[in-house]
């Protein structure tokens, strides 16, 4: 406990804690495999009668079957398929006759861009909405801000999407509709055709943020420690700094967390509006042609990002909070 | 329920404006969703404009869509799938969440720990993803729907009403009760639920916004609602050539939703003002 | 005659169009010490703080004067103020815990008003700080400011706060209630503490309290509020000795209790209704009838039907778990609980429902002890029903009687909860235990959220009710003097074991255990100058001493442990007739100590 061996304290202290998130956090991933899995890979029936149709006959069927492995029990059938998973190897897809792992990793990046060029927009404007009405809790800016953010949150994306649309496209003529990325596009080309997308995104992710940022930092406004400061002479801004913000900081960065984890499924909508092609669109396109493999990929991919970034928020939040770190 | 009633009231006489707008926006929506069909001024499926995406005209309010059918009499017929099927998911996932809940707090032990973690797997995955994941699985009838929509949202119910029962569990007037010799159910369903009502309304509420957005989300990807029904998020499909037209029968869907979405927030917002907000 | 350092005169302070202050003056002549006294909602706070141009968010300072030396606080603007506070005017808060910024080391904070107001550099502020932690005896006072605010005690906080005020030498402290939060063994030392320090410094200072006897010790000057109006002011011996004012006569009423009549025949002539055999219990899995934390350990007691056995002991050492046990709330790990002859199983599961009727408990908080969503009428029928299976025009006819009982009236059996007053509500929590028609209760601090003048109010009427229905009582508190007034027998608790305990005759025999003996001494008495005449020798005889599971658990604070046996053996239990103590000193030994 004393000043000299605080830090080493603090690491081993530490550590522990960080492992048991990690646990934590692989355990919910494997129980989260299993819902996927037993949700479409098992459930919904037999994919070979499927393959064949109706007019298969009972050979033909269990032959088909014995060939992909149905007939094996279900409990060997999601080791393998999660042995694959674990490996990188998801299987093939059984429409585009290729490997999953290939059609992904076209569109992997392409997703990875929309989520971070949206991240740089949303994120700092979302602080600065959330801390500006918190600082003004109750005051005319807080109440229009609250409305406003209030109804962004609750607008359904293709309502924004098609505005966006019918403003800079059709009536503007500045940006294209239809985002056509492809390898060989020029920077100039790439932005000019994810700047729709990437706007939509920022309306829909910077209101549930910039909400929950203002919550978090309010709820800092109103304790004892910000009243104290002030009375020593502390200037307001320099409350909110030195005083608020570390404290606000683990809230805060979950929103962001649990914001960002939204941008990389919940652009399904706007990666369809501009033909944009990204992991969303595809996982989309798996669920209308049944393709399984593909779509148990994708799944997976959007469950462990949401895991990795809520992880990582809790991660921050245990190093801000030094109750936590000396635990 | 009459602490609800009151707060409805006070918020009539003295709430923000914009609360009075929501009300009066869900109200709108509920009537329409319950009065629609009748009020409808030509039978759903029917082409009564030779012309395809017409404009606003005394004969057809809201012009005509991309087969000349009228676009106030599909809203309407739209509304009611829309708010009906969230509104049921709603209350389903709701019910469920808070006796599953109520369950956990009040029993504690193994069966907490069982519970919380299932739903934590649950809330791991992303709602549209686990959403699409249900559909590719299962297909989309509308029972199916229903049951997907409110499936999808009952961890979330879950956590904030386990939040407040555990809460509560720990209060001195449960420890009371427990003294007295009371059983679990009494413990559950007098001293703890009265106490959550109004907070899990607001989440009913909540979870009533995320659904139809989901659902109209689901319906626009062509992977909700299917033919014949039509749900607002359809209609918007139906139509999206009609975008660079700028045609009334996709712009009144989309208005539809968000009016309806956003003066649920709005209410919601307004009714839990004196208590959240500072 | 220069005018006084502090003046304040008609301050009004308005919230929600009603004034919470209504034209409050007084003066503080330069280094005086002037307490504002009250109860809760009096304005006290409001008042304290006005004098640094602050209100809280809703109120605003509507009307008056305030001036400090030169500067009129009420016609300083933003700035002003910002360059003012922390700097001629400092602020120690109520709870120390909740003031301190938990992520920022007790350092940065402490020297905080140093560097903004640009009075020093970091080195110079720092080294100043460590002399004021040396100053207020706060433990390695090098490194001590290295921490966070949740490594340190209540009472460590509460210094720390002090230091935090005082580093810029201000001309006038603010102190808001700064030992509520403290246990009053602590309490007696931060007192101290803080006067010698406010007196070497110079300061003139204002303190805040609803505390008599504490602010005894501490002002030079008292001024008593109520509702926001300011009833009498003068010097404190003038206002205790000889108060004018009739509100502040039922004030100091209220400060002393009136010692009870034993209750009769006690002296163990019936069978006892409740006896409590070497009971251990705690938090977490038990091992070996040892829980993982342990809280009550071999805690044994026998009491008489109709009889009151007092529970006193610091906050954390076991009295609230006691009570828990008892009702079976929380199972004993070891041990026996036999409640009229018969033995009650550990927890909840397995008592008859006439066991739960006889025995009843009463929470400390009103507040949280009633469930807000039900009416008075629901909450007193329910053990009606339940117990006794009475229903309609009968319950009704009862919840009335219940009502008159506990001197309520009639009609506010149909009001919700939410909407009554503290002592209203701790009524109806009584009520509610009443109307089991128990034998026993088990009353948990039911004074200790209440006012003063509330708080004796229920003291009498718990006393009067149980005296006439012939209710045993255990009655826990952290307060001696209410516990010795009330109580037929006193139990003392200390780390979750009885130290002491005795008839009340036998307590009054002045040979106490060490610890009893500095609970003793600790509270404050009402007359000033108390303070400067109490706990010589409060020092631990062996600082630093082991804690061990088997040892004294109070051999790091006690003044007379003896080296070479407390910190080697166990303490042995010592009886006599009507009382018995835990030590290695006997009674001879202990009764030298009294003299000391
Ligand atoms: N649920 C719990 N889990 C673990 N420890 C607990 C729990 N409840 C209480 N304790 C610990 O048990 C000890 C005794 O608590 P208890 O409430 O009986 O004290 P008390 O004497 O009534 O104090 P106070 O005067 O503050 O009410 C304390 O150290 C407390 O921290
Ligand atoms: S046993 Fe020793 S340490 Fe404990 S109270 Fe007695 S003298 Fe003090
Ligand atoms: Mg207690």
């Amino acid at each position: 406990m004393s000043a000299a061996s605080a830090p080493r304290t603090m690491l081993s202290g530490l550590l522990p804690l960080l492992g048991k998130r990690v646990a934590s956090a692989l355990l919910t991933l494997l129980l989260v495999s299993a819902v996927i899995f037993t949700v479409s890979g098992l459930l919904p029936g037999d994919a070979a009668q499927e393959t064949l149709g109706q007019s298969a006959t009972p050979e033909q069927v269990a032959a088909l079957r014995h060939e992909i492995g149905l007939d094996r029990p279900a409990l060997a059938r999601y080791a393998d398929w999660l042995a694959g998973m674990v490996r990188g190897d998801p299987g093939t897809s059984m429409v585009a006759n290729m490997p999953v792992r290939e059609i992904i990793a076209q569109r992997l990046p392409n997703s990875l861009m929309l989520a971070g060029f949206t991240a740089l927009i949303s994120v700092p404007l979302a602080l600065a909405i959330g801390i500006a009405s918190a600082v003004n809790r109750g005051g005319k800016l807080d109440r229009a801000l609250n409305i406003m953010t209030l109804s962004m949150v609750a607008v359904p994306e293709f309502l924004v999407a098609t505005l966006g649309v019918l403003v800079f496209s059709v009536k503007l003529l500045w940006l294209p509709s239809i985002a056509l990325v492809s390898d060989t596009s020029t920077w100039g080309e790439l932005i000019r055709s994810s700047t729709l997308p990437v706007l939509t995104l920022t309306v829909v992710v910077t209101a549930q943020m910039a909400r929950m940022t203002r919550a978090a930092v309010a709820d800092q406004l109103d304790r004892p420690y910000v009243e104290m400061a002030q009375l020593k002479g502390v200037r307001f801004s320099r409350v909110v700094l030195a005083h608020v913000m570390p404290n606000a900081l683990g809230p805060i960065v979950n929103a962001v967390a649990l914001s960002l984890s939204y941008l990389m499924g919940g652009a399904i909508i706007v990666e369809t509006i501009f033909s944009f092609p990204g992991l969303a669109s595809l996982m989309v396109n798996a669920v209308t042609s049944r393709d399984m493999p593909l779509l148990q990929a994708c799944a997976m991919i959007f469950c462990t990002a949401y895991l990795l970034l809520v992880l990582t928020a809790d991660v921050v939040a245990i190093m801000a909070n030094p109750r936590l770190r000396a635990q | 329920m009459s602490r609800w009633g009151g707060t409805l009231r006070a918020l009539l006489r003295s709430g923000p404006l914009s609360g009075r707008i929501g009300l009066a926006l869900v109200l709108f929506w509920f009537a329409a969703a319950v009065a629609g069909p009748w009020l409808a001024p030509h039978p759903v499926g029917a082409f009564v404009d030779r012309d395809v995406f017409g404009p606003m005209s005394a004969r057809f309010w809201l012009g005509s869509d991309y087969l000349g059918r009228d676009v106030l009499s599909r809203l309407l017929w739209g509304a009611r799938y829309t708010v009906l099927l969230a509104l049921g998911a709603a209350l389903l996932a709701g019910s469920c969440g808070t006796a599953l809940a109520l369950t956990a707090a009040v029993r504690g032990g193994w069966i907490d720990e069982a519970l919380a973690r299932a739903m934590d797997t649950l809330i791991s995955i992303p709602s549209k993803i686990f959403a699409l994941v249900l559909v590719a699985a299962f297909g989309s009838s509308l029972p199916l729907l229903l049951l997907i929509s409110s499936v999808i949202y009952i961890p979330g119910n879950f956590r904030i009403a386990r939040a407040l029962a555990t809460n509560l569990v720990g209060m001195d007037f449960v420890a009371v009760a427990r003294a007295r010799g009371e059983g679990a159910v009494h413990i559950a369903l007098r001293e703890v639920l009265p106490n959550m009502v109004q907070p899990l309304l607001a989440d009913m509420g909540l979870r009533f916004v995320f659904i139809v957005l989901l659902l109209s989300g689901l319906s626009f990807l062509g992977l909700g609602v299917q033919p014949p029904y039509a749900d607002l998020g359809s209609l918007v499909r139906e139509n999206i050539s009609g975008l660079t037209e700028g045609a009334p029968a996709i712009i009144m869907p989309a208005l539809a939703i968000a009016t309806l979405t956003v003066g649920a927030n709005l209410l919601i917002d307004a009714l839990g003002a004196g208590k959240g907000r500072r | 005659m220069t005018a006084p350092h502090i003046e304040v005169s008609g301050l009004t302070i308005e919230a929600g169009g009603r004034a919470i202050v209504n034209d409050v003056s007084f003066a503080i002549p330069r280094g005086q010490v002037t307490a504002l006294i009250g109860e809760s909602g009096s304005g006290k706070t409001t008042t304290a703080l006005a004098l640094m141009g602050h209100t809280r968010p809703g109120a605003r300072i509507s009307g008056g004067m305030i001036r400090i030396g030169d500067t009129r606080i009420d016609q300083l603007g933003e700035a002003g103020l910002t360059a003012l506070r922390g700097r001629r005017v400092s602020y120690i808060a109520q709870s120390a815990a909740a003031a301190f910024n938990p992520s920022r080391t007790i350092m940065a904070q402490v020297i905080e008003p140093l560097l903004v107001h640009g009075l020093a550099g970091r080195k110079e502020a720092e080294v100043k700080a460590i002399a004021l932690f040396r100053a207020l005896a706060l433990p390695s006072p090098e490194s001590i400011g290295a921490r966070y605010p949740h490594q340190l005690s209540g009472g460590q906080l509460q210094r720390l706060m002090a230091a935090m005020a005082l580093i810029t030498d201000p001309e006038l402290v603010i102190l808001d209630e700064p030992t509520t939060a403290l246990d009053v063994t602590t309490q007696v030392d931060v007192l101290k503490l803080f006067k010698a320090a406010i007196a070497k410094s110079g300061a003139s200072a204002i303190y805040v309290s609803h505390d008599l006897a504490v602010v005894a010790q501490m002002a030079d000057r008292i001024a008593v509020l109520r509702y926001g109006v300011l009833h009498e002011e003068g010097p404190a011996r003038t206002v205790l000795e000889t108060p004018r004012d009739h509100y502040t006569r039922t004030l100091i009423a209220a400060a002393r209790p009136v010692e009870r009549p034993v209750a009769p025949e006690t002296a163990g002539a019936s069978a006892p209704l409740l006896s409590v055999e070497g009971v251990t219990a705690g938090y977490g899995a038990v091992r070996d009838g040892v829980p993982a934390v342990p809280v009550l350990r071999d805690v044994s007691f026998v009491l008489a039907p109709g009889a009151t056995l007092g529970v006193i002991g610091e906050s954390g050492s076991g009295k609230s778990t006691l009570a828990r046990v008892i009702a079976g709330l929380l199972p004993r790990a070891e041990g026996s609980v036999h409640f009229g002859g018969v033995g009650l199983p550990a927890g909840l599961k397995g008592r008859s429902r006439e066991q739960f009727r006889r025995v009843q408990l009463v929470f400390q908080n009103a507040d949280t002890a009633l469930n807000p969503a039900h009416s008075v009428a629901t909450i007193l029928s329910r053990p009606l029903a339940f117990y006794h299976g009475l229903k309609g025009a009968a319950a009704r006819a009862r919840v009335e009687e219940l009502l008159d009982l506990i001197h309520l009236p009639r009609d506010i059996a149909g009001r919700p909860v939410r909407g009554l007053s503290g002592g209203q509500k701790q009524r109806i929590n009584l009520a509610r235990a009443l109307a089991a028609g128990p034998d026993l209760l088990l009353c948990d601090e039911v004074t200790s959220a209440l006012d003063t003048v509330v708080g004796a109010a229920i003291l009498e009427l718990i006393d009067d009710l149980r005296r006439r229905l012939g209710i045993a009582t255990v009655f826990i508190s952290h307060d001696i003097s209410t516990v010795r007034a009330f109580c037929d027998q006193v139990l003392v608790l200390y780390g979750g074991r009885v130290v002491e305990q005795g008839s009340r005759e036998g307590f009054a025999s002045g040979r106490h255990h060490p610890y009893t003996r500095l609970l003793m001494d600790s509270v404050p008495e009402m007359h000033p100058g108390w303070l400067e005449h109490t706990g010589e020798g409060r020092a631990p005889a062996l600082p630093g001493a082991p804690v061990g599971e088997e040892l004294c658990r109070f051999l790091p604070r006690c003044p007379v442990a003896i080296a070479g046996r407390c910190d080697r053996t166990p303490a042995p239990l010592h009886r006599e007739r009507d009382r018995q103590w835990l030590c290695h000193h006997d009674a001879a030994a202990l009764a030298m100590k009294e003299t000391v």
